[in-house]
């Protein structure tokens, strides 16, 4: 079984279209891996799926990098 | 005010024939069917189990990994013969292209159906939450022209007319018009179509306009047939590069031909068929020649639009006797889509590139399946084989859903 980290990260460059060697825990996904605002909304979705969790709106709004992605799926499943 | 020359300088395709514009039209010569099973999905439970696809397609040569993944294949196929158009035009190279005088007009028939059919499923299974935000962007019809403005910094004119099976000729055609009226020196032009999707096959085959030849896929399209029985639904996409003459030779460019006429009209007679005299059809060719300026008796050949359905095939012969009189036993007509199949949206942009073709090649496309011609069809429609000919005027005609009609004349530039 992959960790929280490699699953966060796969979904990451499925999603965004980038290899994953450009993604670091503090990659910001806006300003370092090149999403736009809907890539991110599609990103929540997909992190969704995987964890099988829902994360509401305002807390998906605070999701700005790779590590706080994990560390919301840590605390939260 | 004077109306300024349009020339064609760049052309791209993808047809069941071939992902390119030279592959394709090898094909045509040929006498070569495109169309197959379907294998999109499991079509075993339709009664038309064939169809035209696009075949090994390399996506990460022309499309990012994002472009490749968020978008559907209609945007797809046409962002890629908009750039196949671009590198074969070199105006990429051209560092003078004022980009605010460029301009995209590529539509389609009818759009992001497969990306539709997905994200309806995914909210019946999933719940309203779970609809992609790339729903509009990835499905709806103006996004070649959006996504390709991007690509290549065109700030021009940009729209997408969508006429069903019209689309790509009233793309061509109001794009050249766009030039000679003055508002843009280059427009991207065409259309594009993937809609050989579960609904899609369903829907044509519910309205009976679908061939059934389930067993002989490359016999199924032929029209003006004794046997015709239905159209075969194809994918694929055409663009060409339109440019203003003064411009084409200023940057010393290849040019294929010049777009001399563009007609059109509608039937105003019933939604899906055409009246049996193709009355409207015929207006559509006589408006394309008045705005050519050009006598009946000056065309050599018709890329007709020739669906190999029961009523159309026949009134597009009344319409062509109609208007050419005594001349249309001394042209040559043919229908490409005898081995394309029918590309929708697409359907006219790439027949106008056919056009072109013929007239650079002295080459008459063939019909093929062309055995025994129903009764009527006794034009020179050039059965099977094709034909060395001499081509200077080509007249290339679709006819769309909602009874619209749509005519080209593209002519051999000689200055």
């Amino acid at each position: 079984m992959s960790t929280v980290e490699e699953r966060v990260k796969k979904i990451v460059c499925e999603q965004l279209g980038v290899k994953e060697s450009e993604v670091q825990n503090s990659s910001s996904f806006v300003e370092d891996l090149g999403a736009d605002s809907l890539d991110t909304v599609e990103l929540v979705m997909a992190l969704e799926e995987e964890f099988e969790t829902e994360i509401p709106d305002e807390e998906a709004e605070k999701l700005a990098s790779v590590q706080d992605a994990i560390d919301y799926i840590v605390a939260h499943t | 005010m004077s109306k300024r020359r349009v020339v064609i300088t760049g052309m791209g395709m993808l047809s069941p024939l071939g992902n390119d514009v030279a592959s394709s039209w090898e094909g045509i010569c040929a006498g070569r069917s495109g169309i197959g099973m379907i294998d999109r999905f499991d079509a075993s439970e339709y009664n038309t189990r064939i169809g035209g696809s696009i075949k090994d397609l390399d996506l990460e040569s022309y499309l990012s990994p994002k472009e490749s993944r968020k978008l559907d294949a209609f945007i797809h196929y046409g962002l890629i013969a908009a750039q196949q158009a671009v590198d074969d035009s070199g105006l990429a190279e051209y560092g003078e292209l004022d980009l605010d005088r460029a301009g995209i007009a590529i539509g389609s028939g009818i759009g992001g159906l497969e990306y539709i059919e997905k994200s309806v499923l995914t909210m019946d299974k999933s719940g309203p939450r779970k609809v992609s935000p790339f729903f509009v962007p990835a499905s709806v019809i103006n996004m070649i022209s959006g996504n390709a403005a991007i690509r290549f910094g065109y700030r021009g004119p940009n729209i997408a007319i969508v006429t069903a099976c019209t689309t790509g000729t009233h793309n061509i055609g109001y794009a050249a018009r766009t030039i000679a009226y003055g508002d843009a020196d280059v427009m991207l032009a065409g259309g594009s179509e993937m809609a050989t999707t579960r609904t899609g096959i369903a829907a044509f085959a519910s309205a009976r306009a679908l061939s059934t030849r389930n067993d002989e896929p490359e016999r199924a399209s032929r029209p003006w047939d004794r046997d015709r029985d239905g159209f075969v639904l194809s994918d694929g996409a055409g663009v060409v590069v339109l440019e203003e003459l003064e411009h084409a030779i200023r940057r010393g460019a290849t040019i294929y031909g010049e777009l001399v006429g563009f007609g059109m009209s509608d039937d105003a007679h019933h939604i899906t068929a055409p009246p049996e005299d193709g009355e409207g059809a015929a207006r559509s060719m006589i408006n394309a020649l008045r705005d050519a300026g050009l006598q009946p008796e000056e065309v050599d050949y018709i890329n007709a639009h020739g669906t190999s359905t029961q009523v159309g095939d026949v009134a597009e012969i009344a319409a062509a006797k109609r208007v050419f009189g005594a001349h249309a036993s001394q042209l040559a007509m043919s229908s490409t889509k005898s081995m394309t199949g029918h590309l929708l949206g697409a359907a006219g942009a790439v027949e106008a590139i056919f056009s072109l073709l013929a007239i650079r090649d002295g080459v008459l496309p063939p019909t093929i399946n062309l055995d025994n011609p129903d009764e009527g069809c006794d034009l020179d429609l050039v059965p099977n084989i094709c034909r060395k000919s001499d081509v200077r005027v080509a007249l290339s005609n679709s006819f769309g859903f909602g009874g619209t009609n749509g005519t080209l004349i593209v002519r051999r530039y000689e200055g």
